[in-house]
């Protein structure tokens, strides 16, 4: 099986976000930047699928030269190549463009991505490079496994998890609970030496037009003080909450 | 520009994100100048859309559509557009839309704009708001495309009654039986009981409870409000209560109308997770836990004193307003 686990580079869940430019670009300055959290489920699931079954595992992502310490990540964490587009993530539709057209090229039985990347939020790549390639795809995925071409994945939908049967070539988009968190692959010594030698081809992007366009961009605004209630007057709280918050 | 809702049903009747679309969706043609056409699929009474604006509906009534089934209906969404002249297309945030958004978007070539929170900031071009960077900023986001996909935000505009008389139009789409190669094999859903993704109130505990047997009270007082429980990532890893309840940044959203956290100091990634609920009550015994900065309300004291207590003001409080 051939496995392609498609990376967004994004600032670290604890980073604090601030925009520049006239607040038309996020400040990436004193930003440490990671593997998207959702994404990092899917590639120690690929691992698996190499472990067990022998699976070949590439890694792709759309971006500029800057993110390759996150790509050389995870090829030390053990996949076998890397892919890099070389262009700016302008939007979900263009990176699902490109990531298709990597696809395409490399043939891939089955493709993982991230439910979103904690970013921009979007969501939306597996599902467009599905539509595009004309590919299964299961958004939301909590459980794969495959057999031959056929395969099972159970998908998080509201309130439970539905479990859907589907076929090779398949593209999930997974999220927590694909795998364990105490699974999450940590790159060790010898994978980080290894990392070095193993192939990061860098690809020119295709003609594509993105399809929105974030114009500007702002923090939340201050949020007022806390309103402290007394231990003691637990019933001011349920006052409060029905005359002054009214939502109960 | 005319508009077409896609609205959700459940056993026959609209889930409540389906009203919240239809609301907005008229009001977002009103500035249009055009008119919202609303695609409903096997609902018992899709005239109740009139309710909240939609004078037309494109009725579809197939088994085969139950349950849901992304590649189905995008294809019927995109049919459903083509039908009704639309190049705004509006969907809700809940999981099957999300799911079926990328699918709709890539059919229709079309730019789709998850998690917007108001009305388009311009509707030529079309500007809309919505949320990024894990509810840690905003981002006004112009959509380029012919057609254009918006998502909306749980509780971002809600529902609002504007009555019209909805012309409902039966609607069937030639669906090849290839749309199914990914079917439903088992639906495994909690009955009776609200969900995170649709109630209006969210209790949620913390590490501050000490341990799994001590979250009867949160049950107690989630039944009590008629509230989802929920729960912060420790809690969840620790295997104290499933990870179906985590709400954070890595796990489920929170855009409920309330949010109360007991227990739980509110590390940055839990705050990202819940910054959209509306009103934000906390009670922890730390009276430098982070989230009294984030919250509205708040209570410095014992949850295991405190929270026993406001159970039992909300039934006075039930009581007296029944």
């Amino acid at each position: 099986m051939k496995i392609l686990v498609c990376i967004s580079n994004v600032p670290d869940t604890t980073s604090k976000i601030n925009f520049t430019d006239d607040n038309s670009r996020f400040d990436t300055s004193g930003v440490q930047f990671v593997i998207n959290p959702n994404d990092e489920f899917g590639l120690t699931r690929a691992m698996w699928f190499k472990e067990k079954g022998g699976a070949t595992v590439h890694v792709a992502t759309v971006g500029e030269a800057t993110t390759e310490p996150t790509i050389r990540k995870a090829l030390a964490i053990g996949a076998d190549e890397a892919i890099r587009v070389d262009a700016e993530p302008t939007d979900g539709f263009f990176v699902a463009t490109q990531l298709a057209e990597v696809v395409k090229q490399g043939g891939y039985d089955l493709v993982i991505c991230g439910r979103e990347s904690i970013d921009y939020n979007g969501g939306m790549v597996p599902g467009i490079m599905a539509s595009l390639l004309g590919m299964n795809f299961v958004n939301t995925c909590i459980g794969l496994e495959a057999d031959g071409d056929q395969a099972t994945a159970v998908r998080e939908i509201d309130g439970g998890k539905e479990t859907l049967r589907t076929t090779l070539p398949l593209i999930i988009a997974g999220q927590k609970r694909l795998v364990e968190e105490s699974d999450l692959k940590i790159p060790n010594m010898r994978g980080i030496m290894m990392a070095r030698q193993k192939k990061l081809n860098v690809v020119p992007p295709v003609e594509a037009s993105p399809a929105s366009e974030d114009l500007r961009f702002e923090k939340p605004a201050p949020k007022g003080a806390v309103t402290l209630v007394d231990a003691t007057q637990v019933g001011e709280l349920v006052r409060l909450l029905h005359s002054e918050a009214k939502v109960i | 520009m005319s508009v077409l809702v896609y609205t959700e049903s459940e056993n026959g009747k609209f889930r409540k994100n389906a009203l919240e679309v239809a609301s907005y969706g008229s009001e977002v043609a009103r500035l249009l100048g055009s008119s919202a056409t609303a695609l409903s699929i096997n609902n018992e009474n899709p005239s109740q859309l009139g309710d909240y604006g939609i004078a037309s509906v494109l009725e579809v009534t197939d088994e085969a559509l139950d349950p849901f089934n992304a590649n189905a209906y995008a294809q019927l969404v995109a049919d459903a557009a083509a039908q009704a002249g639309a190049k705004v297309v509006i969907l809700s945030s809940s999981a099957d839309a999300k799911f079926m958004a990328g699918l709709l978007a890539g059919k229709l070539k079309a730019g789709y704009v998850p998690n917007v929170v108001g009305l388009p900031e311009s509707t030529s071009p079309l500007v809309v708001r919505r949320t990024a960077f894990s509810n840690k900023g905003f981002a006004n986001t112009k959509i380029l495309t012919d057609i254009k996909i918006i998502g909306l935000s749980k509780n971002a505009f809600g529902v609002v009654e504007n009555k019209v008389e909805a012309k409902v139009e039966a609607f069937s789409a030639s669906l090849d039986s290839s749309l199914f190669s990914t079917a439903s094999v088992e639906v495994d859903k909690v009955v009776g009981k609200a969900t995170i993704a649709d109630a209006d109130i969210v209790v949620s505990g913390g590490r501050g409870l000490k341990g799994p047997e001590n979250w009867g009270m949160i049950e107690e007082l989630a039944d009590v409000l008629g509230a989802a429980t929920a729960c912060s990532k420790p809690v969840s890893d620790l295997g104290w209560r499933p990870h179906s309840e985590h709400v954070g940044q890595t796990g489920k959203p929170v855009a409920s109308n309330l949010y109360i956290a007991i227990g739980i100091s509110g590390a940055i990634q839990h705050l990202a997770g819940v910054n959209a609920a509306k009103t934000k009550v906390v009670i922890n015994i730390d009276p430098e836990a982070p989230f009294f900065k984030a919250a509205d309300y708040g209570i410095v004291g014992d949850a295991f004193e405190v929270v026993p207590e406001l159970i039992e003001k909300l039934k006075e409080f039930k009581a007296q307003n029944a």
